[in-house]
């Protein structure tokens, strides 16, 4: 197994012709959490995005360069869909789909050919738990998503997307809009489930990115300015926009 | 300029208008007087509906109430020009839901179908033509749509299935083409208002484009889409002038996909023009057995519509 999970190298992102991203380098080590912080329009969002191609999505969104997922470009090698089953991803507003708490945590599995009853609810159980939710929603797996709140709904899709078994999971700012106790569920969460996957974080709350993660990346004008340990950079930063941006004197 | 004479001119400068209220009588008098203008505009529309109802059912139930109304609904004879007379709408009653229910089952499939490729899969040139070529599907009017079908779609049913080509066949087919613009643009516009995180979260997980469109896209618009589906069949069983080019119009128990029939509406207008005493109420109680079709329909398209989504709470 490489070093590294996920590896950027030389990024250019280009939205028409806004320059995005501009020759990104990053690492990205397995079982660690990695953080993204910055200002907004820094490039953190996007980037979290190339790496499971949901940019394909923007039109006029255009990249140079190359990223690989345990050594394979996941443009040019990699099936999209495979891509994206390996590479989870949570969103920033909380997105289960209009249907019953189990359909849509057994809809990833079904998508990659699950189909058997007792196979599907053993992944349900199973992913609802690792996502510390199952014991708010046992009772009632078929019912509706949408009647769960806020932070529940964000632990579904945490779960929802840990049952296709991902390797890396993409969060985008996914606490961004809880109340701070569902916020302290879910950092608790990403403690617990790192030793079995590579999480990486966009967070425009630093102390987020202090608490839960090992190493940040910090963004300015699509450039990453600094990556180190996340105790380093918020301690000893070696750049002086990093120390001024993490000392609140801008952004 | 003095400070005196930038005052005396902020006095007279038309801004003053935003600064000082209005006198009070002036503005209070103004917007009573538009309200009410508005009410009685909302009122018209209110009114229309109340008169045509009680004088469509002022003339139609008392000559339900002569037939019997079992015999009226229920009976399988209309035969106004007998004597004894007999006034049975039931093949006429038959003769709208076949008619109606064929023009679903063309229409209903190939409209769904559109209206998916147009919200999900349609390159931007071609929706750019296809948008008001079915925008003006909706304007042809009916008797254009009933020449074309005998023009056209009657001489290829006689030749395909024999028979004279007039029958419940082309009257469905025909419908079904006529209703297949309300049934898109309804549709499309539900399909396009689910929200896009539905979409991106399902490819997110692996899904290919087509399985996240057909799984959660689709399913999400489900209740606009029935809306559609509903003012689409609104549509056909109140159609009159294409269905009676094209479905035979002989006033018996329907006898087959390829044979005659005549519709609630047909038989209405057919006859409306030199009936008198009983045989004129009873074609008003038709409409009015139409009226209550129309109605059962629009209770489920309101139904459809009010329903709240079943948000737990919203943002």
């Amino acid at each position: 197994m490489p070093e590294n999970k996920i590896s950027v190298n030389g990024l250019d992102l280009y939205y028409s012709e806004f320059h995005a991203l501009k020759n990104v380098n990053i690492d990205i080590a397995p079982n660690e959490i990695t953080a993204f912080i910055g200002p907004s329009g820094c490039g953190k969002s996007t980037l979290l995005k190339s790496l499971n191609r949901m940019n394909d999505l923007v039109e006029g969104c255009r990249i140079t360069g190359a990223v690989t997922l345990d050594g394979v470009d996941i443009y040019k090698d990699m099936e999209i869909t495979y891509l994206r089953k390996n590479v989870g991803m949570v969103f920033q507003k909380p997105n289960p789909f209009p249907m019953s708490i189990y359909d849509n945590i057994a809809y990833g599995p079904r998508t990659h050919g699950i189909r058997r009853k007792s196979d599907l609810d053993d992944i349900v159980e199973e992913s609802l738990k690792k996502a510390s939710i199952w014991n708010e929603v046992s009772d009632r797996l078929k019912r509706s998503a949408l009647g769960l709140s806020g932070g529940q709904q964000q632990r579904l899709c945490i779960a929802r997307a840990l049952a296709v078994k991902p390797e890396v999971i993409l969060m985008d700012e996914p606490t961004s809009a809880l109340d701070p106790i569902s916020t302290m569920k879910i950092e608790e969460l990403c403690c617990e489930i790192k030793d079995s996957y590579t999480i990486v974080i966009v967070t425009h709350n630093m102390q987020q990115a202090t608490r839960i993660s090992d190493k940040t990346a910090f963004f300015l004008h699509g450039e990453i300015v600094e990556f180190d340990e996340t105790e380093k950079l918020f301690s000893t930063p070696s750049d002086k926009r990093t120390e001024d941006y993490i000392t609140g004197r801008f952004g | 300029m003095t400070t005196a004479d930038s005052i005396s001119e902020r006095k007279s400068d038309s801004s003053d208008f935003f600064h000082k209220p209005p006198s009070g009588r002036t503005q209070r008098f103004i917007e009573k007087g538009a309200e009410i203008v508005f009410l009685l505009c909302a009122l018209i529309s209110i009114a229309a509906v109340v008169i045509i109802c009680v004088y469509i059912f002022a003339g139609g139930i008392p000559a339900i109430a002569e037939i019997g109304l079992f015999d009226f609904l229920g009976g399988q004879r209309w035969k106004p020009y007998n004597e004894p007379a007999e006034y049975g709408i039931f093949p006429m009653i038959l003769g709208s839901l076949y008619v109606t229910g064929g023009a679903v089952a063309v229409g209903v499939p190939v409209g769904l179908l559109t209206a998916i490729f147009m919200a999900r899969f349609c390159p931007a040139p071609l929706y750019k033509v296809l948008k008001p070529m079915i925008n003006l599907l909706a304007g042809i009017p009916s008797i254009v749509y009933g020449l074309f079908g005998m023009i056209v779609i009657v001489p290829i049913v006689r030749n395909l299935a024999g028979g004279d080509g007039n029958c419940i066949f082309t009257a469905a087919l025909l419908l079904g083409m006529m209703i297949l613009p309300t049934i898109i643009g309804l549709s499309e516009t539900a399909i396009r208002s689910v929200p896009e995180s539905y979409y991106e979260g399902a490819v997110a997980l692996g899904a290919t484009h087509e399985r996240a469109v057909g799984t959660v896209v689709f399913p999400a618009a489900k209740s606009g889409i029935l809306a559609g589906v509903i003012l689409g069949i609104g549509r056909a069983i109140g159609e009159t002038m294409a269905v009676i080019m094209v479905a035979g119009n002989q006033a018996r128990m329907p006898k087959g996909l390829f044979a005659g029939v005549r519709t609630l509406t047909a038989n209405i207008v057919t006859e409306m023009g030199d009936a008198g005493g009983l045989h004129y109420d009873a074609l008003v109680a038709t409409a009015v057995v139409l009226f209550g079709f129309i109605l059962i329909l629009n209770l489920c398209f309101s139904v459809l519509t009010n329903k709240k989504p079943k948000e737990g709470k919203s943002k």
